[in-house]
């Protein structure tokens, strides 16, 4: 392998990928070939970098220049400009609201605060490659353990360093370890959960394709101290990258004779697998995932028996989460102390959370536990896009809970957020604006969960039911007084009730938005108004006659004919037969036509006639 | 054909998930019809109902036969707050079905998904295996309309 001059690192993850990264790596082939430059720069397809939005994202070497939002026309002006005059494109890098240009990659605010652990290599080396791995140190901390630790000193460490499981629950890793090392069985099986179902979450995904044999690796440290055999890959089907990526690892790995017998000369024998879902939010569920990969329909089954006693093919085994494997690499080759270090009294080391929605820096960031939200949402996040106002932000997915502006100074960490309602969960960050409706929010992770729900325990099954119903009713302007407290107890008895984690935290985002948001419920059910104009027969359409300018094009264009008027007269909608679908808000050339919260009057009146009606009825 | 596909595997029922992907994946209509689930029934050895139980379970398995290309938009909060629903409207008038119906000349099927992790570039739909991000109904009509051209 020859040296080259220049370096050129193409973010190929999923998100860059979405955004067109593929064709500007084809484009670049092509104008290095015809310049015959393929010689002395490097072209080097990388697993996520992180900033997302300012896919696709280019970095390139001695220096560490970052591009931003590259595209295929701007590939010639790079390789003339930069590659060989040596004058890098000043108008493709992030510059700030005060035209403050960012050069390089490690100046751009968004890495400033964040500590790269289990996310090292991500966005920095080839995943495809196990040279690259092997050259920052992959493999070593795996000849370590399996020449001079024995598993128990193993657990020990991992112990020591605090690392608690990156999947949601934060169950300490090494008590999971030693109840199935203590387990005297001959066959153990370990799992790596890959089955990121959480909406919003995406780190797993980023991990396994971007540095997928240190994943592979923490399997096998792992295994090795439980004594393990055999390891699962169990990935969902919607991430065909990260399957492939993983087994392409695996292969190499054999290849390499890092997998197979006696690994690194001793007594250590290991095979990893891997299997697919097809489509199950539950099955990110331990129990329910084993069903799976037993090939069964992906029902949870009740716990005790712990895995930890009786898991897969009814024998001892431990569920960890990939990004908590991703961990146990850098623990044991630079210390459980130094991992001890970042973090919090019971938290420790770092986390890695997905930043979505209204956010400025949407993407993939590792900060150390106890960073306060805000300087995960306004310093790492850079804050709301456009002049909106933070308002909410959902952690944890469908089983988190919100969190408001009142929260924004409190450390991040798995106690502090249950304290309030909310929960670590996978680590997806949805941060919400002023304009969201909360009662929205809520019922649409709500028909999430009833979605997901297996249907195996009725609370679940049918308790979750039971609440989008209510929350139908009042998002539909039919809520009465009692539906929030109804909503309370459904929401707490079926947390009480369900057989697993998916029941036992679906209702979270309904009980914390009523928590921090009651005011809302309670517009939505008494003055049959939504605030934020989202739900929409709590909202309705009014245009303005002094900026109308009679054109008549509402009226054309309303697929329920429901605008009527002429140029003279001006235009009027007609509210009862109106079905809301803003139409005639967007084709409106003067916009004179505007929302207005709240149930209009003739609506109203309508449906209280029909009450009445439906009353005498009864009667 | 199935038969085939079916002895790439050992006759365990676990390799039963990993057996259905095949046939749907290498299937022209991207489904899995009775007669397959029978094959794979006397391969594992295990009953037709068992295996239904299985595919009805799982969202990404398909009883119907189903469009070339199968368009899935993610359904998930962080889309949804990016407006995923002006997506889908734009889908529904340029394809002229509804979610879960394939359009007449066999093209296109439209799906939901659930999450596709890649919400930091919300929306997204995938078509096949390929992901498109930050869509707007521009890019929608775009990139619909590059498919139909290459047919």
């Amino acid at each position: 392998m020859s040296l080259k001059r220049i370096d050129l690192l193409i973010c190929c993850g999923s998100g860059c990928i979405s955004s067109g990264a593929l064709k500007i790596k084809d484009q670049f082939h092509n104008v290095l070939q015809a310049k015959g430059l393929t010689n002395e720069i490097n072209i080097i397809e990388t697993g996520c970098m992180g900033p997302c939005d300012y896919g696709p994202v280019l970095v390139v070497y001695p220096e560490g220049i970052f591009y931003k939002k590259v595209t295929p026309d701007d590939v010639e002006e790079i390789v003339n400009e930069h590659f060989l005059k040596g004058r890098p494109v000043k108008r493709l890098m992030l510059q700030d609201e005060e035209e403050k240009t960012f050069i390089t990659q490690k100046e751009i605010p968004f890495y400033q605060k964040q500590v790269k652990v289990a996310l090292a290599n991500c966005g920095y080396i080839d995943p495809e490659s196990i040279e690259e791995y092997i050259a920052t140190g992959g493999y070593e901390a795996l000849g370590t353990v399996l020449t001079t630790l024995t598993p128990q000193q193993t657990i020990d460490i991992i112990k020591k360093s605090g690392l608690r499981g990156r999947g949601g629950g934060g169950f300490p890793t090494h008590l999971k370890w030693q109840m199935v090392h203590d387990n005297p069985a001959e066959e153990k099986y370990f799992i790596c959960n890959g089955d990121e179902g959480d909406p919003g979450a995406f780190m797993d995904r980023s991990l396994l394709e971007g540095d997928p044999h240190r994943v592979l690796e923490g399997m096998m440290i792992a295994a090795y101290a439980i004594g393990a055999k055999t390891g699962y890959f169990y990935i969902r089907a919607e991430y065909p990258l990260a399957i492939k990526r993983i087994k392409l690892a695996i292969a190499k790995a054999k290849e390499a004779g890092l997998t197979g017998n006696n690994i690194f000369g001793s007594d250590f024998s290991f095979e990893a697998e891997v299997r697919t879902g097809a489509g199950a939010f539950v099955c990110g569920e331990e129990t329910a995932l084993m069903q799976s990969i037993e090939g069964q329909r992906g029902n949870p089954t009740p716990k005790p028996p712990y895995p930890a006693v009786r898991g897969l093919y009814k024998k001892p085994t431990v569920v960890n989460n990939v990004e908590t494997l991703g961990n146990i690499p850098s623990i044991i080759l630079q210390g459980a102390d130094w991992f001890a270090s970042m973090g919090t009294e019971n938290s420790k080391g770092t986390k890695v959370f997905a930043l979505t929605g209204d956010i400025r820096n949407t993407g993939l960031v590792e900060v150390p536990m106890g960073i306060t939200l805000r300087e995960l949402i306004f310093d790492v996040g850079g804050g709301m896009i456009g002049d909106h106002k933070f308002k909410a932000v959902q952690l944890g997915g469908p089983s988190g809970g919100c969190l408001t502006t009142q929260h924004l100074d409190v450390p991040i960490d798995y106690e502090s957020l249950k304290e309030r309602g909310a929960m670590m969960g996978s680590g997806g960050v949805i941060v919400m604006n002023e304009e969201k409706c909360m009662v929205n929010v809520a019922k649409f992770f709500m028909d999430f969960c009833v979605d997901e729900s297996c249907g195996k325990c009725s609370p679940c099954k049918i308790g979750l039911r039971q609440m989008q119903e209510v929350l139908k009713r009042i998002e539909s302007g039919y809520g009465k007084e009692g539906d929030i407290e109804e909503l309370q107890r459904l929401g707490e008895t079926i947390a009480k009730l369900s057989l697993c984690g998916l029941g036992q935290t679906a209702p979270n985002p309904v009980l914390s938005t009523i928590r921090y948001f009651r005011d809302e419920y309670e517009a939505h059910i008494r003055d049959k108004s939504c605030a934020n104009k989202v739900c929409a027969d709590l909202m309705h359409y009014e245009i303005d006659k002094n900026k109308c300018i009679g054109c008549s094009l509402c009226s054309r264009k309303c697929p329920v004919s429901c605008i009527s008027g002429s140029r003279e007269e001006k235009y009027t909608i007609n509210q009862l037969p109106c079905i809301k679908c803003g139409t005639c808000m967007d084709v409106c050339p003067v916009k004179a036509i505007s929302k207005i919260p709240g149930m209009h009057p003739d609506v109203q009146l309508k449906r209280e006639a029909e009450k009445l009606q439906q009353q005498n009825q009864e009667e | 054909m199935i038969k085939e596909i079916c002895q790439k595997y050992a006759p365990h029922k676990d390799n039963l998930i990993q057996i259905l992907h095949d046939i749907q994946d290498q299937d022209p209509q991207h489904y899995i019809s009775p007669e397959a689930v029978d094959t794979v029934a006397e391969y594992l050895k295990i009953p037709a109902n068992h295996i239904y139980g299985v595919l009805t379970f799982y969202t990404m398995y398909s009883t119907k036969p189903r469009g070339k290309n199968i368009i899935r938009l993610c359904e998930s909060p962080p889309c949804y707050l990016k407006g995923s629903d002006n997506i889908l409207r734009k889908l529904k008038i340029l394809l002229g079905i509804n979610v879960g119906e394939t359009t007449k000349d066999g093209i296109f099927t439209l799906e939901f998904t659930a999450c596709l992790g890649v919400c930091g570039n919300a929306p997204v739909m995938m078509i096949n295996d390929d992901v498109y991000g930050d869509l707007t109904e521009e890019k929608v009509e775009d990139i619909i309309a590059k498919i139909r051209g290459r047919k």
